[in-house]
């Protein structure tokens, strides 16, 4: 009995590789294409996997599906309008350029802009004020610069 | 004064978004089916494997279609709302029996009831992929034109039938 549960026990891990096996193209090129694609693809069971990485059962079958459309000699971009129609731009990890993702695309550089011309301002009315309340000194306030200057200088020396 | 006013209105407009953002539901994303037409499919029918049954068949009434499955938890959890529904007569509802045993998936009509008025099997996932499905269960509205009018991802609750489906259905049943 013990041998018999430990031959199966052996067998477990095997299950795994076969599990991996199934999901294979015959083709290693086709198979190195199609995970480079899946990589740039976003799986709608598991929002924060890839189409490549998840395991969920959506996205072994969308990666069938781009198999076999890569088959049928179909490009890549005619794969990802395919997935588009049906899923959205959500499966897309790189969104498009169009008029609802200017803002996306966008937005950073205009805040940046923004900022940077905020900071510009205000350096130059920093700078302005300091010069309006530049006054010249009075004659004792000239004195006791002086003074003061004269002590550091004499118990440095 | 002034000074604190700009940050402070920023930080009000961050914080509205924010508390817009712990509203929306990520689960829920958007189809691009809403107001195209349904894409056609032709399967084999849950109770009777040799027969085939065609989207086409089915324009010129208004028609729901319900993607379940018996490994689907949470389709136990809307099959209730589903049967009242059938009861009622007011709107067919076509069962899809997606990535499913056809033995499993009559084994639990049989256990839970069946509200559909056909039921047909997508063993493969390939018209619900077409379908856009990926969180089952879900539920479309179709017009007589055959358009898609309205996706309900998740279980159909009390709420999103009386509040969306049936008013829309009676709409779409008007034209």
């Amino acid at each position: 009995m013990k041998t018999i549960l430990m031959v199966f026990m052996c067998l477990i891990p095997m299950m795994g590789i076969a599990g991996v096996a199934k999901d294979m193209a015959e083709d290693p090129v086709l198979e190195k294409r199609m995970i480079g694609l899946a990589e740039k693809l976003r799986c709608l069971v598991c929002q924060n996997e890839s189409l490549a990485s998840s395991h969920s059962d959506l996205a072994e079958d969308l990666r069938r599906e781009v198999r076999e459309q890569m088959n049928k000699g179909m490009s890549d971009d005619e794969i990802i309008d395919y997935l588009v129609e049906r899923y959205g731009d959500f499966v897309l990890y790189d969104p498009r350029v169009k008029s609802t993702t200017l803002l996306l695309w966008f937005g950073p550089f205009l805040l940046l802009g923004g900022g940077g011309l905020m900071l510009f301002l205000q350096l130059r009315k920093r700078k302005r004020t300091l010069m309006e309340t530049k006054t010249e000194l009075t004659p004792e306030a000239a004195q006791r610069a002086a003074d003061l200057l004269n002590e550091q200088k004499d118990t440095q020396a | 004064m002034m000074r604190f006013l700009w940050p402070l209105i920023i930080f009000l407009v961050l914080v509205g978004f924010l508390f817009v953002g712990l509203s929306l539901k990520p689960r829920e994303v958007p189809s691009p089916l809403i107001d195209k037409v349904a894409p056609a499919f032709t399967l084999p029918q849950l109770h009777a494997p040799t027969k085939q049954f065609s989207s086409e068949d089915m324009k010129g009434q208004v028609w729901l279609l319900n993607v379940w499955a018996s490994w689907c938890v949470s389709c136990r959890q809307e099959h209730p709302i589903l049967m009242d529904l059938s009861k009622q007569n007011i709107v067919p509802i076509l069962g899809l029996d997606y990535k499913d045993k056809s033995a499993d998936g009559m084994a639990w009509l049989r256990e839970h009831g069946n509200p559909y008025w056909l039921s047909i099997v997508d063993k493969e996932g390939r018209v619900g992929i077409d379908y856009g499905v990926y969180g089952v269960p879900e539920t479309y509205v179709i017009d007589k034109q055959g358009v898609i009018r309205y996706k309900q991802i998740g279980p159909v609750t009390v709420a999103s039938l009386q509040e969306q489906i049936l008013p829309l259905v009676a709409e779409l049943q008007r034209k």
